[in-house]
């Protein structure tokens, strides 16, 4: 599903932010990237939907060899990712439906798909009732969560999240940790940057701990293992 | 592409134009005054040309025969002029027949050279004519070295002249037009770069979610050839109203010879259409200059 080998990364700037990595995630997974600041858990992230290229070394997600494909395949590789971060990006002007069906739109999906499969996301992540909403009528949490449905809307094989829950209180973090562990359970991939330790302590997963641009730890069911 | 993704480029596309109000005004009236220009200089330079061509048209080389020269010798010489493979056609003009013309183009003094009748001064001449007029020049020097014949003549200075001020009004205008151009197509891609940082954040999740370079690309595109197109509303306008007004007022009025305006149609049909062209390209040029900075990978 997404495996890395030998991956190093060094910025134009000269910063080594990943220092040889190798990695297996299989399908179905759902894995927590922890580690301090800095440490180059965004960047890992970012190179698995090549928002970022490693400086040397393989990575194939869903079977596509990310260093060797042509820009012009990025577009169709991105559709089966779904990628949801800390600050949502949403667009202000559009509202809860437009912003989901946005994702759809913009890959010529026809309007009966988009209709329907867009309803049932925003039924999923429980906002049915604020389709017509603008995203700044919303709370953070409910933000969040027309994030997610956005990025489950094209189903995707893979759902990449970095610190999604970075910008909510602990009590919507929970609602939205459970909203990804209904994604996982339908069998989407999830791979999430956190610094949350509550959840990676109590809702148990893969945990994958990089430092210094390095895997420093990799267990199943793991800890945060660091101070919150 | 689906005729749904064409409509939601269009609407994308229109939304942009009215959302930059102040910026598409800009660049249209850019756009507006440069077409304008153009326009007025294609006026000029497509009447010059066509009144040069009037002029060449009706050069002609006139070739004065020795007056030793035989009948038999002014035949070969003839044929021999008509094989120039340059030469379209000649005619013979005995130097009777000069005299009169001479006395007739004099008018009322003409009565004095009747005089002459009696013992012409003059040659007999074969008028020839090139087959391009810019060919006079070189079929004359050919014919000067032709034996039997005393001097060719052609309007030599009035046509150079008149070449030379064609090319350089060209010149000058040329200059000027592609100075212009660049102008206006800087100023429509500044607009394109300002809507498009403002869709900055909708380009970045359009990027994120899987949508092609080629549908980012398309309403920046259609942007571009709008106010590109819409500046060419007003020149077209303008010149159409301003060139029939000149052809049905003001040229019966002129009396020089060789001077005539090109006729209204096709004529009037082809500057709009260039000047519309223009307008889409460099509009379309000008966006795709700003696009292609923000779909780097
Ligand atoms: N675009 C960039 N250009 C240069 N250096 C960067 C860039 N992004 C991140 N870095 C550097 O790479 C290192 C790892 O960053 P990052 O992957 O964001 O870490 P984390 O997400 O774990 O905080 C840091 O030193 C950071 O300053
Ligand atoms: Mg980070």
């Amino acid at each position: 599903m997404i495996e890395m080998t030998d991956v190093y990364k060094t910025y134009s700037n000269g910063v080594v932010a990943i220092n040889g990595i190798n990695v297996k995630i299989k399908a179905g997974e759902f894995v927590y990237v922890v580690g301090p600041s800095g440490a180059g858990k965004s960047t890992f992230i970012k190179m698995m939907y090549r928002e970022e290229s490693p400086t040397t070394g393989n990575i194939v997600v869903n079977g596509v060899s990310l260093p060797k494909i042509r820009n012009t395949k990025v577009p169709l590789f991105r559709r089966n990712i779904g990628v949801v971060f800390q600050d949502f990006k949403l667009l202000p002007t559009l509202t809860v439906y437009e912003n989901v069906a946005f994702a759809m739109e913009v890959i010529e999906k026809t309007p009966d798909e988009i209709k329907k499969r867009v309803m049932e996301v925003l039924n999923l992540v429980g906002l049915k009732h604020k389709v017509r909403m603008l995203p700044t009528e919303l709370s953070g949490g409910e933000q969040q969560r027309v994030s997610i449905a956005r990025s489950i809307v094209n189903s995707p094989m893979v759902v990449i999240a970095d610190e999604p829950t970075g910008n909510l209180d602990p009590e919507t973090s929970w609602e939205i940790m459970n909203i990804f562990d209904e994604i996982n359970k339908s069998g989407t991939t999830i791979v999430m940057a956190t610094h949350n330790k509550d959840i990676v302590n109590n809702l148990k997963h893969r945990v994958i701990a990089i430092e210094n641009g390095k895997i420093a730890r990799d267990d199943l069911r793991g800890e945060y293992g660091y101070e919150a | 592409m689906k005729l749904n993704t064409l409509k939601r480029h269009f609407r994308e596309s229109g939304k942009s134009l009215v959302r930059n109000g102040w910026m598409t005004f800009a660049s249209v009236s850019a756009v507006t005054v440069t077409l304008l220009l153009v326009g007025v200089f294609f006026v000029i330079m497509m009447n010059l040309n066509h009144i040069a061509s009037n002029v060449e048209n009706d050069v002609e080389i006139r070739v004065h025969i020795d007056p030793a020269a035989t009948e038999e010798i002014q035949k070969t010489l003839g044929a021999k002029i008509k094989k120039i493979a340059k030469v379209d056609s000649i005619v013979y003009s005995p130097k009777e027949k000069e005299l009169t013309n001479m006395i007739e183009g004099m008018g009322e003094n003409g009565e004095a050279f009747k005089l002459f009748e009696q013992d012409n001064p003059l040659r007999d001449v074969l008028v020839v004519k090139t087959k391009t007029p810019q060919d006079v020049g070189q079929v004359s020097k050919k014919i000067e070295t032709f034996e039997y014949v005393q001097s060719v003549k052609y309007g030599k200075e009035y046509v150079d002249n008149l070449f030379n001020v064609v090319n350089i009004a060209r010149n000058i205008g040329v200059v000027l037009i592609i100075g212009l151009l660049f102008t206006a197509m800087f100023l429509i891609s500044n607009t394109i770069k300002i809507t498009i940082i403002a869709r900055r954040k909708e380009i970045e999740i359009m990027r994120l979610v899987g949508a092609t370079n080629n549908f980012i690309r398309w309403p920046f595109f259609l942007e571009g050839l709008w106010l590109g197109v819409l500046g060419s509303i007003i020149p077209i306008g303008l010149i159409g109203v301003f060139y029939s007004n000149l052809f049905k007022y003001v040229s019966p009025k002129i009396n020089i010879p060789f001077f005539e305006l090109l006729p209204l149609s096709p004529f009037i049909y082809q500057i709009s259409a260039i000047l519309i062209l223009l307008g889409g390209l460099i509009g379309i040029w000008g966006s795709l200059m700003s696009v292609r900075k923000f779909l780097k990978v």
